[in-house]
C-alpha cells in the first residue's frame, strides 16, 4: 500500500499516561454475541445501494422537525383548532345555526368562525414552513462521500444512505452516526467534540479498529467492503454494541469507534467512516423529544375567564329559557297574533319543555357574543407581530455572528415579561469557552494591567456612583474618595484601557505589562524565576502545533482553551513551541537575546497528565544541559500542599494574588517546578513504568500514587490567571436582570472550581458572600457506603445550610448554593427536593455544577413546580435541550455552533445580553399589551353581549336580537377588532431605553398587576356598567316617542342601529382611553374603526334589493337626519367613559404606579431638566438583590462605610486627646 | 461546506469572511416603525387635562341638555287611552268576546286641547304589551313578495299566513301583515271635520323600494281566522302606507306609530270629537290602547329623558371637575415627584 503524500504523524497515544494506555480488553474478549431482538441492524459497508430496498431499507439521511406535511396538515391542524373550547363552541353554534334554531342568519355565524380559523391555520402553516426550511438547509448541506472506484464527491446529507463511506475534514459536523475507519493520525485517533450532545467542552479522542487503520486514503476505498451487525437505533449515547466483519474475521465494536451525529470533528485533519444510523435512526435524533406546546400564563388565565364566561352564558341561557317557557306557557296562547303553535314546535305553549330545549340552544347561540371569537385569533396576529418587532429588532442583532433574535413561537410573548427564574447554562451562554491570559504572578510580583471585564465594569460603576455622589452630604463624599483611592488601580485600568491603541488582539492574550513583555523581563529582579515561569508554561502540556503555511504563524491544539492560552502567552513572552516529535517539544526562545530566538529542545521523560481528581499535570524534561526537570502546574490547592520547605518564598504574596484573581473571577493556576537528580529520576521511573505496564483494576489508582510520589517538595513560581472569557455584556446584563428581580441560577456541566470562578466573573458570587457547597464525600473510597447515609449527609447540609440562613441576622448577608450533580442527584429525589428548593430561593445565588442534561431539566422542573413562578431557561447546546422544553420559556442562543438548542427554544438570540432587552423591554412590552388587550376584549364583548340579552327579556324571551345580523358579524371581526390588535401590538407605557433604565419596571410583570382577578372583574364590571348604560338610555329615549321632526317612531332597525352605534363608539373610545401611546396607526384604527361603522352603514343602507330589510337607507334617510341620533351616540358614549376617566384619574392622582410617575416625568421633560434626579431614580429603581456589580458594589461600600465609621469613632477619641 | 456551516468561535479570525454578505442580508432594517420608535402622542392625565376634559364635557352637556329640555316643553301631547271606554258597559266582562263579534264598534271621544297646537300635527296609536319584536312575529314576513309581483310564491317564514287552505299565496304574507292594526280615527272640531292626511307617514324608501309599486293584495284575510284590518286589493302596496307603517316592526312591547297628521293649528281648550272604530283585539292580552296627537319639535317628540340624562351626566362631570379642582388645592402631587416611585415609597426596596 503507497501513501501518496506526507503527513507529519504522531502517535498521539504514548503522549498519555493515564487514558491511552489502558489495555483494551476487547481484543481478548472476541466479538460480541449478538442476536435475538434489539440486534438486527446490518450494515454493508461500502455497498450502499443493497440498502436501497427492504429489508434492509433503512430510514434515509432526511430530518423533519415538522408538524405537519402537505396531507396530514389539514386534519391535524383543523383538529389543533379545535381542541380550544371557545372554537369547539363555536363550531357547534355555527352548525346549529343551520337550523331553524338559530337566531341569526347562519352566515354570520360560519363566516366569523372560517376567517379565524383561518387566519389561525395559515399561521401555523406559516411557523411549519420555517421550520421545514430549516430543516432543509440542514438536509442540505454537502458531505464527501465515496462515489466509486476511490472517488470521493459531494453530497447533500438528506440523500445519504447506511454503508456509505464518508469522509469528514476537520471542524466539519458529522452528517450521520459513524463507524471510524481511519484518520490522518497514523493510530487511528480523532478529537471530537461533543458539545451539541451533552455540553462537555473537552474535546473526546475516539479511536480506530486497528484492522481498518490502513484505509486512510480515497484509493484504498475502492475495494472496501465489510459488514457491521449492530444494535437497533437507540437514544442511548454512550452505549453502542456490535460486530464488524471484515477479511473474514469478526472485531466487536466499542462506543469509542462511534461517531454521532451533530458532533464535530477537531484537532483532526480528516477522518473515514461508514454510515451506520441515518437520519432520525441516529442516536441524537432518537434523543430528541418532540418539543411540547407551551402556553402562557396568561393564556392559561384567559382559559379560566373563558370558561368563568361560559358559565355566565349559560345562566343566562337558563334565565331566559325559563322566562321563555314561562311566557310561552302561559302568555303565548293569548297572544293571538303570533298563531301558536307552529309546525316545528318551537313555540308551542302545548308542550314548553321542548320549546324551551330548543330555546336554550337558540339563546346560547345568541349569547356567544360574551365570548369574544375573534380573541384567539387577534391574540394571534397580535402575537406574530410582536414576534416579528422582536426579529426586526437591531438593538438583537448579533453584528459578529450576522444573527438577529428570532421569535420561534410566538405563543409566549408576554411570558417573557412574567419571568422570575432563569435558568442558565455556562459554556456558551455566559462565557464564549474562550480563554485569555490576563496576569500573572511571578515570584511574587503582580504583572498584568489589564483587566478583566468584571473589572473594568466594576471600576466603571463605581467611578459613576462616585460622580452620583457629588451633591450629597460631606461624609459621603468622603467615603467616595476613600473608595476612589481604594480602587485606584481600578481607575488606572479604566483610563489605561481608553488609551489603548487599536492594535490587533491576539487570541487568547490579553496580557499587558512592559516590565516583562518584549524581553523587559531580563532587568526585573528574579529573571530566573521568571525564566522557570515561561518555561513551564511553554513546556507542561499536551497540545500540538500546527504551523499556518501561508501567515506563518502557529496555531495549537490544546484539549482545553486553558492550555492554548498558556501557549500563546509563552509565545507572546518569547518562548514559542514550535514543534513536538515522540519525545521531544522544541521551543524557540528568544533567550538570552530577545532579538535572535533560538531553537532548544527538551526531552520529555514522562507526563503525568490532567484529570479532575488530581487538579494537575506534570512533565519531567531533561533540558540540552542534562538537567533533569519536574514541571507541574495544577490547582492552588493541589500545588501549595506538595511544596517544600524551601520552596515557600512566595507563597504569601502568591495567595494573596490569587486571591485577588479569584475575586476578579479569573481562573488561577499555580506553576511549580522541582529539579530532580538521575539517580532519584531512574529509581522513580522504573517504578513508574512497571506500574504503567501492569494489568489490573487497581492500575490507575497504582499509577497515581507512583505520580504522587514524584509531585512533591516542588518550588513554587508563580501563578497564572486566565480569564474564562464572559460574552460581550454578560456581567452587565445579569446585573441589570438581578436589578429587575429576577433570580438567576446557573447549571453547568463543568467542574465546581470553573463554575464558581464564572460565578466570580458573573459577579454571581463575591467575596464576603457565605457559600454553602453541598458535595458528597469522596464516593470512591465510600463506594460500600450505602446509599441511604450518602442521602442522609446530603440531607444533613441542606438542613443546616436552611438553619444557618435562618439564623443569620444581617440584612445584607448573602448566600450562595453551590451543588454538584452527584449531589444533586440525591438532592432531587422526592423526599429531599423540596428542602432543596427552600435552601435555594432562600440563596441569593445557585450555581449548580457537574450536572447532566437530565439533570439541567429536572432542576428546571422542580423550580418551575415547586415555586409556581415563571422560569425561563437559556442555554445554547443540545444538552440544554432538556431544560430549555421543560422551562415556561426555552431560549436558545444561535449565531454559534449547532442548533439543537434553537431548535428547541421558543426564543433564540445570539448572545446572552441579548436576554436583557428580551425580557426587560419586549417582555414587559408583551406582558402589558397582551394582558391589557385580553380585559379589553372581555370588557367589550360583555359590553355587547349583555344588550343582546336584555333586549331578549323586553322581546318575550323570543330569541330575537335587535340588531342586524350583520351587524354582529362585523362587531368582532372588523369594527372593533383592530383598534385592539393595534393596543396588542403598539402600545408602550414608558419607551425602551426607559424599560431598561428602571429594571423595576419590569417587577409589574412577575407581580402580574395587569392581569389579575382584581382587574379583570374591574373590567367585567366595567363592561355591564356599559352595558347597561347603552341598552337602557337608547331604550328610553327611543321607545315610543317620535324621534324625528317628522313624527317618526324608531322601529326596531332604528333603535338597534342606534344603539349599535352606541357600542362602537363607546368600546372605541374606551380603547383609546386605555392607551397611553398614539401614533398615527393606533389613531387612524380607533377613530377609523368608528368611521368605517358609518361607513359601513352607508354602504349597506345602499344595497337595493339584497339582505337588509329595514336597513335600508338607515342612515341617509333615518337616523341620519336626526339630532337625536346623534346626540343620543354622545351621550352613551361620554356616560360610558366617565367612571372610568375619573377612575383612572383618581387612581393617578393618589395611587400611581411607577409607569406613571415616569410618563409625568418624561412629559414635563423632568429628566432634562433634573438630570441629577433622574439619575439618582435611575439607580435606585432597582429590586432588592445580592447578585450582579451594584450589590457587590454596594457591599464594598458598606464595607467601607463600617470602616470609614470605625476610623471616625477612633478619631473621635484622638482629638480631644491632641488639643 | 464551510461556507454552510456556521463558523465556530475557535475558527480563527478571517475564516468567517466568505458568509459576509449574506449576513449582512439578515440583519434587520432599521426603520422606526420596526423598532417601535415611530413618533407618537403620549397624552397622560394631568390634572390639568382632568379637570379641563371634565369641565370640557358638562358645558358642551348641560346647554345640549337645556336645549333637549326646552324642545321637550315646547311639544304638546295628548294621550287618551280608550281600551276600556270604547267597551259598552256590559260588555266590559268579556271584552274578547265583544271585540270578535260582529258588533258595532263606534266609539265617540273627546279630547281637550291642553295648549296651542301647531300643524302638523302626528296622530298616533300606541299599544301596550304588543309583541311585535317576537321572535316568531318578527320573521313572519317575505320582503320579496312585498317587493315584486314575481316573488309572489315566495313566502319563506311566513308560517301559518303563507298560503290560503286551498294553496294559494297570500300577499302580503305573514303575521305581522296578518294582524295589521285596524282601529280607525275620525276627527271633528266643532262640528267640522278635520281631515287626516295619511300620505307620508311611512319612509319614503320603503314606499319606492320595498314595497312594490305593481303588487296588489292577495288573498288577504281570506282565510278561516281573521287577524286585524284588511286592504283594499286594488291598491297597489306602496300606497298602503298603514300597512307600511305597521310592517316596520317595533323594538319594545310598548309602542307608538303614526296613523296621520292634522294639518291645522288647534288652539288651547278647543274640544275634538273623535270617532273611532274600535276593532282591534288588544283584549286577549290585556294591551291597552291609546290614540295620541302630538306636535314635534326638532328633537320630535317630547321627550323629556333625553335633556334629563345630558344634564345629569353634564353635572356629574361639572361634580367630578369640582372634586379634583379641590383636590388638586388640599392635596395636590406634584406630577412626576419621585417620591411616589415604589422603590421610593417603600424604603426597604432599595
Amino acid at each position: 500500500m503507497t501513501r501518496g503524500r506526507i503527513r507529519a504523524r504522531i502517535r498521539r497515544s504514548s503522549l498519555y499516561t493515564f487514558a491511552c494506555y489502558k489495555p483494551s480488553p476487547t481484543e481478548e474478549d472476541g466479538p460480541h454475541d449478538i442476536q435475538g431482538p434489539g440486534y438486527s441492524r446490518m450494515v454493508y459497508c461500502n455497498q450502499p445501494h443493497i440498502h436501497e430496498q427492504k429489508p434492509l431499507k433503512y430510514c434515509s439521511n432526511y430530518i423533519s422537525t415538522t408538524k405537519y406535511n402537505v396531507l396530514t396538515f389539514f386534519p391535524k391542524a383543523i383538529f389543533e383548532q379545535f381542541r380550544r373550547v371557545a372554537n369547539l363552541y363555536f363550531l357547534l353554534a355555527a352548525g346549529l345555526s343551520l337550523t331553524p334554531v338559530s337566531p341569526f342568519d347562519p352566515v354570520s355565524m360560519i363566516a366569523p368562525l372560517v376567517f379565524v380559523v383561518g387566519l389561525s391555520m395559515a399561521k401555523e402553516a406559516l411557523e411549519d414552513w420555517r421550520r421545514f426550511m430549516q430543516d432543509m438547509k440542514v438536509n442540505l448541506r454537502k458531505a464527501s462521500v465515496h462515489k466509486k472506484n476511490g472517488v470521493f464527491g459531494p453530497k447533500p446529507w438528506m440523500k445519504l444512505r447506511v454503508g456509505d463511506i464518508v469522509k469528514v475534514e476537520k471542524d466539519q459536523f458529522f452528517p450521520a452516526d459513524l463507524l471510524l475507519l481511519s484518520s490522518s493520525y497514523e493510530d487511528g485517533i480523532c478529537y471530537v467534540e461533543t458539545m451539541n450532545l451533552d455540553g462537555e467542552t473537552n474535546l473526546k479522542v475516539k479511536q480506530a479498529m486497528e484492522t481498518t487503520l490502513p484505509l486512510d486514503d480515497d484509493p484504498t476505498f475502492k475495494e472496501f467492503s465489510a459488514t457491521i451487525s449492530c444494535e437497533d437505533p437507540n437514544p442511548s449515547l454512550y452505549t453502542f454494541v456490535g460486530n464488524f466483519e471484515y477479511d473474514r474475521q469478526v472485531y466487536p465494536l466499542e462506543p469509542t469507534q462511534i461517531l454521532l451525529r451533530d458532533s464535530r470533528l477537531r484537532n483532526t485533519a480528516y477522518v473515514y467512516g461508514v454510515v451506520i444510523f441515518t437520519g432520525h435512526d441516529s442516536k441524537v435524533m432518537q434523543n430528541s423529544t418532540k418539543s411540547p406546546s407551551k402556553r402562557s400564563t396568561i393564556e392559561k388565565k384567559m382559559d379560566k375567564i373563558i370558561y368563568f364566561l361560559f358559565s355566565i352564558l349559560l345562566f343566562i341561557s337558563l334565565i331566559s329559557s325559563i322566562g321563555f317557557i314561562l311566557k310561552t306557557k302561559y302568555d303565548l296562547p293569548k297572544w293571538w297574533y303570533l298563531r301558536v303553535p307552529d309546525r316545528a314546535n318551537l313555540f308551542n305553549p302545548g308542550k314548553p319543555l321542548t320549546s324551551g330545549f330548543y330555546h336554550l340552544v337558540t339563546a346560547l347561540i345568541l349569547y356567544g357574543y360574551l365570548i369574544p371569537i375573534s380573541l384567539y385569533v387577534s391574540i394571534e396576529v397580535v402575537k406574530v407581530l410582536q414576534a416579528l418587532f422582536i426579529n426586526k429588532d437591531i438593538h438583537m442583532y448579533d453584528e459578529e455572528t450576522g444573527t438577529p433574535a428570532d421569535a420561534r413561537t410566538s405563543n409566549l410573548n408576554e411570558e417573557l415579561g412574567q419571568v422570575d427564574t432563569i435558568l442558565s447554562d455556562k459554556t456558551g451562554t455566559l462565557t464564549c469557552n474562550q480563554m485569555d491570559f490576563l496576569k500573572c504572578s511571578i515570584a511574587g510580583t503582580a504583572y498584568g494591567m489589564h483587566a478583566s471585564d468584571v473589572e473594568l465594569a466594576a471600576a466603571k460603576q463605581m467611578a459613576m456612583d462616585s460622580d452620583g455622589q457629588n451633591g450629597t452630604p460631606t461624609s459621603w463624599e468622603k467615603s467616595g474618595k476613600a473608595f476612589q483611592e481604594s480602587e485606584i488601580q481600578l481607575e488606572t485600568v479604566v483610563t489605561s484601557k481608553d488609551e489603548d491603541a487599536p492594535k490587533p488582539p491576539i487570541k487568547g492574550f490579553s496580557f499587558e505589562d512592559m516590565r516583562i513583555m518584549n524581553g523587559h523581563w531580563l532587568e526585573e529582579p528574579h529573571a530566573d524565576v521568571i525564566l522557570l515561569f515561561f518555561r513551564i508554561l511553554s513546556l507542561c502540556h499536551t497540545a500540538i502545533p500546527e504551523p499556518n503555511e501561508e501567515t506563518g504563524t502557529i496555531t495549537y491544539e490544546a484539549e482545553s482553551p486553558d492550555e492554548g492560552a498558556f501557549l500563546v502567552a509563552a509565545r507572546e513572552f518569547g518562548f514559542e513551541f514550535c514543534r513536538r516529535t515522540q519525545s521531544s517539544v522544541f521551543v524557540h526562545e528568544r533567550y538570552p537575546s530577545f532579538q535572535e530566538p533560538i531553537e532548544r529542545e527538551y526531552k520529555i521523560l514522562n507526563l503525568l497528565n490532567f484529570t479532575s481528581k488530581r487538579k494537575r499535570m506534570s512533565v519531567i524534561v531533561r533540558d540540552e544541559s542534562g538537567q533533569i526537570l519536574l514541571l507541574c502546574k495544577g490547582a492552588d490547592s493541589i500545588i501549595f500542599d506538595r511544596l517544600s520547605r524551601n520552596g515557600r518564598m512566595y507563597e504569601e504574596a502568591t495567595t494573596k494574588h490569587l486571591n485577588e484573581y479569584g475575586e476578579a473571577g479569573l481562573r488561577t493556576l499555580a506553576l511549580a517546578y522541582k529539579k530532580l537528580d538521575e539517580a532519584e529520576y531512574s529509581a522513580w521511573n522504573e517504578e513508574f513504568t512497571r506500574v504503567k505496564t501492569s494489568f489490573g483494576g487497581d492500575r490507575e489508582a497504582m499509577l497515581e500514587k507512583v505520580s504522587d510520589t514524584m509531585e512533591r517538595d516542588l518550588i513554587l513560581v508563580g501563578a497564572t490567571a486566565v480569564e474564562d472569557k464572559l460574552q460581550k455584556g454578560v456581567p452587565q446584563c445579569i446585573d441589570k436582570l438581578a436589578q429587575a428581580g429576577l433570580k438567576i441560577w446557573v447549571l453547568t456541566g463543568d467542574k465546581m472550581e470553573t463554575a464558581i470562578n464564572i460565578g466570580y466573573a458573573c459577579s454571581l458570587l463575591r467575596q464576603g458572600m457565605k457559600q454553602i457547597c453541598i458535595t458528597t464525600m469522596n464516593t470512591d473510597t465510600l463506594v460500600q457506603d450505602s446509599k441511604q447515609a450518602l442521602k442522609e449527609n446530603v440531607l444533613m447540609q441542606i438542613t443546616n445550610a436552611t438553619q444557618m440562613i435562618k439564623l443569620e441576622k444581617d440584612p445584607n448577608a448573602a448566600f450562595a448554593v453551590i451543588i454538584d450533580g452527584k449531589t444533586l442527584t440525591y438532592a432531587l429525589e422526592d423526599d429531599m427536593k423540596h428542602q432543596f428548593l427552600n435552601l435555594a430561593v432562600d440563596c441569593a445565588s445557585v450555581i449548580c455544577c457537574r450536572v447532566s442534561p437530565k439533570q439541567k431539566a429536572l432542576v428546571t422542573r422542580l423550580v418551575k413546580e415547586g415555586t409556581g413562578k415563571i422560569t425561563l431557561a437559556i442555554g445554547d447546546g443540545a444538552n440544554d435541550v432538556g431544560m430549555i422544553q421543560e422551562a415556561d420559556i426555552g431560549v436558545g442562543i444561535s449565531g454559534c455552533e449547532g442548533m439543537q438548542a434553537v431548535m428547541a427554544s421558543d426564543f433564540a438570540i445570539a448572545q446572552f445580553r441579548f436576554l436583557e432587552r428580551l425580557l426587560v423591554v419586549h417582555g414587559h412590552w408583551c406582558y402589558k399589551r397582551i394582558a391589557q388587550m385580553i380585559c379589553y376584549f372581555f370588557y367589550k364583548n360583555i359590553a355587547f353581549a349583555l344588550t343582546i340579552f336584555y333586549f331578549e327579556a323586553f322581546a318575550g324571551f323570543s330569541g330575537q336580537s335587535l340588531y342586524v345580523d350583520w351587524y354582529m358579524l362585523l362587531f368582532n371581526v372588523v369594527l372593533t377588532s383592530l383598534p385592539v390588535i393595534s393596543l396588542g401590538v403598539f402600545e408602550q407605557d414608558v419607551d425602551s431605553e426607559v424599560c431598561l433604565q428602571f429594571p423595576a419596571l419590569y417587577q409589574q410583570g412577575p407581580k402580574n398587576l395587569f392581569f389579575d382577578w382584581y382587574r379583570i372583574f374591574g373590567w367585567m364590571a366595567n363592561g355591564l356598567y356599559a352595558s347597561l348604560i347603552i341598552f337602557f338610555l337608547n331604550i328610553i329615549i327611543f321607545y315610543d316617542q317620535a324621534f324625528r321632526i317628522g313624527g317618526q317612531t324608531a322601529d326596531m332597525t332604528a333603535v338597534g342601529t342606534a344603539m349599535f352605534t352606541g357600542v362602537i363608539c363607546a368600546v372605541n373610545c374606551q380603547i383609546a382611553l386605555t392607551m397611553s401611546h398614539f401614533t398615527w396607526i393606533q389613531h387612524f384604527l380607533v377613530w377609523g374603526s368608528v368611521i368605517s361603522w358609518y361607513l359601513f352603514l352607508l354602504m349597506y343602507g345602499e344595497l337595493q334589493y339584497s339582505i337588509p330589510v329595514n336597513a335600508y337607507r338607515i342612515l341617509l334617510e333615518v337616523l341620519g337626519p336626526s339630532p337625536i341620533y346623534w346626540s343620543t351616540t354622545l351621550l352613551v358614549t361620554v356616560a360610558c367613559n366617565l367612571p372610568y376617566l375619573a377612575h383612572i384619574s383618581f387612581q393617578r392622582m393618589f395611587n400611581p404606579l411607577d409607569h406613571h410617575v415616569i410618563q409625568e416625568i418624561k412629559y414635563y421633560r423632568k429628566d432634562i431638566e433634573d438630570r441629577h434626579m433622574w439619575r439618582k431614580e435611575r439607580s435606585k429603581a432597582r429590586e432588592k438583590t445580592k447578585i450582579g456589580f451594584t450589590a457587590r458594589v454596594d457591599a464594598k461600600i458598606r464595607h467601607l462605610k463600617g470602616k470609614l465609621a470605625r476610623k471616625y469613632s477612633s478619631m473621635g477619641h484622638c482629638v480631644p486627646q491632641q488639643r | 461546506m464551510n461556507s454552510s456551516t456556521p463558523s465556530s468561535s475557535a475558527g480563527g479570525p478571517g475564516s468567517a469572511d466568505p458568509t459576509g454578505p449574506r449576513r449582512s442580508s439578515k440583519r434587520p432594517k432599521y426603520s422606526r416603525f420596526t423598532q417601535q420608535e415611530l413618533p407618537a402622542c403620549k397624552p397622560i392625565l394631568t390634572p390639568k387635562w382632568v379637570i379641563s376634559t371634565f369641565l370640557l364635557i358638562s358645558f358642551i352637556f348641560i346647554p345640549i341638555g337645556l336645549a333637549s329640555l326646552f324642545a321637550s316643553r315646547d311639544v304638546v301631547e295628548i294621550v287618551h287611552g280608550y281600551e276600556t271606554d270604547c267597551i259598552p258597559e256590559g260588555s266590559r266582562n268579556d271584552k274578547v268576546g265583544f271585540i270578535q263579534s260582529s258588533l258595532d264598534k263606534t266609539c265617540n271621544r273627546t279630547l281637550r286641547v291642553p295648549k296651542e297646537m301647531k300643524q302638523p300635527i302626528y296622530v298616533y296609536y300606541e299599544l301596550d304589551n304588543f309583541y311585535q319584536n317576537h321572535r316568531r312575529y318578527v320573521r313572519s314576513r317575505s320582503d320579496h313578495q312585498l317587493r315584486s309581483p314575481t316573488s309572489e310564491h315566495n313566502i319563506g317564514d311566513c308560517g301559518p299566513e303563507g298560503a290560503t287552505s286551498n294553496r294559494t299565496h297570500i300577499v302580503p304574507c305573514g303575521l305581522i301583515a296578518w294582524s295589521l292594526f285596524n282601529d280607525t280615527y275620525g276627527f271633528t272640531r266643532n262640528n267640522q271635520q278635520l281631515n287626516i292626511n295619511k300620505r307620508d307617514i311611512s319612509w319614503k324608501s320603503d314606499r319606492d323600494r320595498k314595497f312594490g309599486r305593481n303588487v296588489y293584495p292577495k288573498n288577504f284575510q281570506n282565510g278561516m281566522l281573521i287577524g286585524g284590518g284588511r286592504l283594499n286589493s286594488s291598491i297597489p302596496l306602496s300606497e298602503q302606507e298603514d300597512l307600511i307603517v305597521w310592517m316596520r316592526t317595533a323594538a319594545l312591547p310598548n309602542f307608538r306609530k303614526l296613523y296621520g297628521k292634522i294639518e291645522v293649528d288647534l288652539q288651547a281648550g278647543e274640544i275634538i270629537n273623535v270617532t273611532l272604530q274600535n276593532n282591534y283585539n288588544t283584549y286577549s292580552f290585556k294591551g291597552k290602547k291609546k290614540l295620541v296627537l302630538s306636535t314635534t319639535s326638532w328633537l320630535g317628540g317630547k321627550n323629556s329623558f333625553l335633556g334629563i340624562a345630558y344634564l345629569t351626566v353634564g353635572g356629574m362631570s361639572f361634580f367630578l371637575a369640582m372634586v379634583f379642582v379641590v383636590i388638586y388645592l388640599i392635596k395636590p402631587r406634584q406630577l412626576g415627584d419621585p417620591s411616589y416611585l415604589s422603590w421610593n415609597r417603600n424604603p426597604g426596596g432599595r
